[in-house]
């Protein structure tokens, strides 16, 4: 069930990535989608708009049904219950070759018996495109995927970055009203990734049309989507931009599944307008934050807490507690011992077990080349955080 | 779920049996016109069989009308002393067949996979000439063979006087097992073999322990392969069979061309079941190889 | 990784010699004599002299010889054009069925291949023959059509004439591509399972209509299945013997019904020999041609 987010409406949240050419109708709209395979329910009661110029990523551990959905709106499953428009018009009586949404396919499914520019002028051949429009726009489409003059080759002559630009351009040649992308960086390796992220990015903002991608890889979904949905057991779970999905979470599987997270149980002691107090027994400490949760006084709430947003600093034995500026005495700050430390050259990762066992992550930037020796293995440290960061969880 | 909002969903002139969806682009098994031709087939395919079985019950010499149940057929067919004989004729030639087969097969198999040597090609040639020649050829070479070159002696005890028979059979089988076999070959991944003798088995025990268990699938599948292809021969065994060595298809096809009884059928009827049990056997066996696998 | 014989030359020995030496006494030997009777005479009841003539091979150039042969050819090929139409949807449904679904339709596919041939074709003759159940049932639709045409006032059709669906060319056919359907199926089976999915899909996503991808996506990439599921259906076609003889006329006999006449009852064993020698160039004209296809397509792909 989607619930609207329960920490603080992200009321001074950071401004999303400017992105003119996004605009306010919705191209793609699913009402009330659910798919069984027999028993199993891939989807279950999805509603959801995408609007027209979006880079959307589904998102979503495997088998939850983001590729389900993606599969539905092409055209290659058909709903079991609910209605899909593109446009505004029911879809569902069209087949996949009729749909004006075109996609690039996991294993970018490049005809092998066929030439690169034929593979590219593929669709616009079925369209009935004549001869010199088609070869003009299959150049041109070969250009925007940095191919140009490769078109004579055949697929097995291409590396595996190259077939995937194929993909591409095979389906922007149509033109479609929506690209849809499925798991797109999953097949190439760590370099190339990164180096396709940036370009996906561009390409859209060239083009301008509304791509929807599907994605296991929170990092993939973050760098690139301007909109994230986020899904889990064929439920969608969180709609939001990448930045409010990760700073506000709506629920422990969104917190836990995006990025990397501290999540303590507690019960929520105060509840005001600008202030709340949660108790956590694993943390030794209460946690304050400087909003209000809108929960049930005594309920029973979860605080999820980013492994970058934790402080540390040195604690030495016998000293008196020290106190965070924007928080009350005794709260947001716990002492702790350092049993873990992980180098990874740009940051340094610490495991810190608390006073009653539990451990907790957090991690530090080395800003200098001798940061790495400040701490070292079962130092005595104080963890503190500041009263905004903790993300309050009903479910 | 709260699924309110779904209810109200315009559901028209559909039957209210259990919702399926409709059909992916991909599902042809759940497109008509292709349901249409695959039953089509299966009709075309069983008819003429099941139409023979049934008329083994039939309780009338001519195989027209339906007239009543009976068995008598079946007993008809296990009085008649030269129809049981050449029925066991040919489970006899396909069970020494399948031993021989799978044997001179599988050595044949390990042979092309692991070794490189002189004239391999040719070898490899060779073995796939069984296969590819027709059945006529093989069949009157074997004639030629067994009355010119190295006549079986007559008037061997049974079952010794099956021998040219079950030869003829096992140089057409082996080949098949041998491709089978060799196929399944392929899919050993050397490093279960490299893992056993870092382990400290010897070359001997690397064999049995790793190799052979790989290879049993593919020795099952070939072994009924040999089997059925024994056991359905019918133009080969014509040219090599004599007056006392008729075999099961031999036989049946001598009767059909003096009188066709229903006896016939009770014989035939009898075939299929057994075929089909051992196709259940061996596909069973497959199965639960495969389930060992994946477990 | 293969390793050489000079490795492990006992073990070598002990695998190779019984399949080789097998083969050399049980099937070349035989084929050799074969194939030098071929250039032999008779001389005498039960003599033959090797004496190196091509008269056979020129007796069976004679028109009434060749025209067998033509006709074997075109039997063959209309049989396996058959088996390819029907087959391939037939392939394609089980390819894209529930894998519960498939394995048990591929099983109803192999089982009559599992069957005794000649049980099958035995049966077959009951089916088609004039008072057999095919006729029976076209006798039913015709005098339900005639019953129909004088309900609307129009003439009956008449007496039901049996159609005469045993003992020529039509029936050899039948029973050809009744006995090798399975063969071409499992191959095409093969080809099209092992096809990526999302090629085809692609292909609708771009546009493409479901014969226009099979046509131009399908068809093109299982092409060396379809290669391999002809030759395999054509050439036993080819040789048939039981097929023709059990359900053909006098004027449908095949070359293999030629061939076994000469050995059996014409006691001309060179003449047959030739025969048999060019029904097997025959068969590797066709295999030369299916390799040659192979060839191209893998150097396509």
């Amino acid at each position: 069930m989607t619930d609207a987010p329960v920490s603080s409406a992200p009321s001074n949240a950071p401004s999303p990535k400017p992105t003119p050419h996004v605009k306010d109708n919705a191209i793609i709209r699913f009402e009330g989608i659910t798919k069984r395979f027999g028993k199993m329910v891939a989807v279950d009661n999805v509603t959801l708009d995408i609007r027209e110029g979006e880079f959307f990523a589904l998102l979503g551990p495997s088998g939850c049904g983001k590729t389900t959905l993606l599969r539905m709106l092409a055209g290659f499953e058909s709903p079991t219950e609910g209605r899909i428009l593109i446009d505004g018009k029911d879809v569902a009586s069209l087949p996949p070759n009729k749909r004006p949404v075109n996609m690039v396919f996991q294993s970018y499914a490049v005809f092998p018996h066929m030439k690169v520019s034929d593979n590219v002028a593929y669709g616009l051949k079925m369209d009935g495109v004549d001869g010199g429009e088609i070869k003009r726009r299959v150049d041109e489409a070969l250009e925007l995927v940095k191919l140009g003059g490769l078109g004579v080759r055949m697929p097995d002559q291409l590396s595996g970055g190259q077939r995937q630009r194929v993909a591409l351009a095979r389906a922007l040649v149509k033109r479609p009203r929506v690209l849809l992308l499925d798991e797109p960086l999953s097949a190439l390796d760590a370099k190339l990734r990164d180096q396709m992220r940036s370009e996906l990015t561009s390409l859209q903002e060239k083009v301008g049309i509304t791509f929807i991608m599907v994605t296991h890889d929170q990092d993939e979904a973050l760098a690139i989507a301007t909109r994230c949905a986020v899904m889990n057991r064929g439920v969608l779970t969180q709609v939001a931009s990448p930045g409010d999905l990760y700073e506000f979470p709506n629920s422990r599987f969104v917190a836990d599944f995006v990025g990397s997270v501290n999540m303590f149980e507690g019960v929520l002691e105060k509840d005001e307008p600008n202030e709340a107090q949660v108790r956590c027994p694993e943390l030794g400490a209460p946690v304050y934050l400087d909003h209000g949760v809108t929960g049930a006084r005594g309920s029973t709430v979860w605080v999820a807490l980013r492994p970058e947003k934790i402080e540390m600093h040195k604690r030495a034995e016998g000293s008196t507690a020290m106190k965070m500026e924007d928080a009350p005495a005794g709260t947001n700050v716990v002492p702790g011992v350092i049993r873990d430390i992980v180098y990874l050259g740009s940051e340094t990762n610490y495991e810190i077990e608390l006073e009653g066992g539990r451990r907790v992550k957090t991690f530090r930037s080395n800003l200098t080349r001798y940061d790495q020796e400040d701490f070292t293995w079962d130092e005595p440290v104080w963890l503190a955080w500041h009263a905004c960061s903790p993300a309050v969880l009903l479910s | 779920m709260a699924d309110e909002g779904l209810t109200a969903l315009p559901q028209v002139g559909r039957p209210k049996r259990e919702p399926r969806d409709k059909p992916g682009p991909l599902e042809y098994m759940r497109q008509w016109p292709l349901r249409v031709i695959v039953v089509a087939t299966l009709v075309f395919l069983y008819a003429p069989l099941i139409t023979l079985m049934a008329f083994s019950f039939n309780d009338s010499r001519r195989n027209i009308v339906w007239q009543g149940f009976t068995t008598d057929w079946y007993v008809k067919a296990f009085n008649n002393e030269s129809l049981l004989q050449a029925f066991i004729n040919s489970l006899t030639i396909a069970f020494f067949c399948t031993i021989i087969s799978v044997i001179l097969g599988a050595l044949a198999a390990v042979m092309l996979w692991r070794f490189r040597f002189p004239g391999k090609t040719v070898v490899e040639g060779s073995m796939a000439l069984p296969i590819v020649v027709p059945e006529i050829c093989l069949g009157v070479a074997m004639l030629v063979f067994f009355a010119r070159v190295m006549p079986w002696p007559m008037g061997l005890p049974w079952p010794l006087n099956l021998g040219a028979i079950t030869i003829a059979h096992v140089s057409f089988a082996f080949p098949f097992v041998a491709t089978v076999v060799r196929a399944r070959l392929s899919s050993f991944n050397r490093e279960l073999e490299e893992a056993a003798k870092d382990l400290g088995a010897s070359e001997w025990r690397t064999f049995w322990d790793v190799l052979v268990p790989h290879m049993q699938p593919g020795l099952i599948a070939g072994a009924l392969l040999a089997f059925t292809l024994s056991l359905d021969d019918f133009v080969i065994t014509f040219f090599t069979a004599g007056p006392d060595t008729i075999t099961f298809p031999v036989k049946v096809y001598s009767m059909l061309r003096f009188s066709v009884t229903p006896e016939v059928n009770a014989a035939s009827t009898v075939l299929i079941v057994v075929t089909v049990i051992l196709t259940a056997i061996g596909l069973q066996m497959q199965n639960s190889q495969s389930k060992e696998k994946k477990a | 990784m293969e390793q050489t014989w000079k490795q492990a030359k006992a073990a070598f020995a002990a695998i190779a010699v019984p399949p080789i030496a097998w083969l050399f006494l049980f099937f070349l030997v035989p084929m050799a004599v074969i194939w030098a009777y071929s250039f032999g005479e008779n001389t005498g009841p039960i003599t033959i002299d090797l004496t190196g003539t091509f008269a056979n091979y020129v007796r069976a150039l004679e028109p009434l010889y060749l025209q067998i042969f033509w006709k074997s050819l075109i039997v063959a090929g209309i049989t396996t054009l058959l088996c390819l139409i029907i087959g391939f949807p037939v392939a394609l449904a089980i390819a894209f069925a529930t894998p519960k679904m498939k394995s048990w339709l591929l099983l109803l596919i192999m089982l009559p291949f599992w069957t005794n041939l000649l049980i099958r074709t035995f049966a077959l003759i009951a089916v088609l023959r004039e008072q057999g159940y095919v006729n029976f049932a076209l006798e039913w639709l015709w005098n339900n059509a005639s019953g129909f045409m004088t309900l609307v006032g129009l003439q009956p059709l008449g007496e039901y004439e049996p159609l005469t669906l045993l003992y020529n060319n039509t029936a050899v056919i039948i029973g050809l591509v009744y006995v090798h359907l399975p063969f071409m199926v499992l191959p095409l089976y093969s080809a099209l399972d092992r096809m990526d999915r999302s090629l085809m899909e692609a292909s609708l996503d771009l546009g493409a209509g479901h014969l226009r991808t099979i046509w131009s996506v399908v068809v093109p990439l299982a092409a060396p299945g379809i290669a391999s599921g002809i030759l395999i259906t054509f050439i036993p076609a080819l040789g048939a013997y039981l097929t023709p003889d059990l359900l053909g006329g006098t004027d449908s006999q095949m070359i293999a019904n030629v061939i076994e006449r000469q050995f059996k009852r014409a006691n001309d064993w060179p003449f047959g020999a030739a025969l048999s020698f060019l029904l097997m160039y025959l068969t590797f004209i066709a295999i030369a041609a299916q390799a040659f296809i192979q060839r191209k397509s893998e150097r396509r792909g």
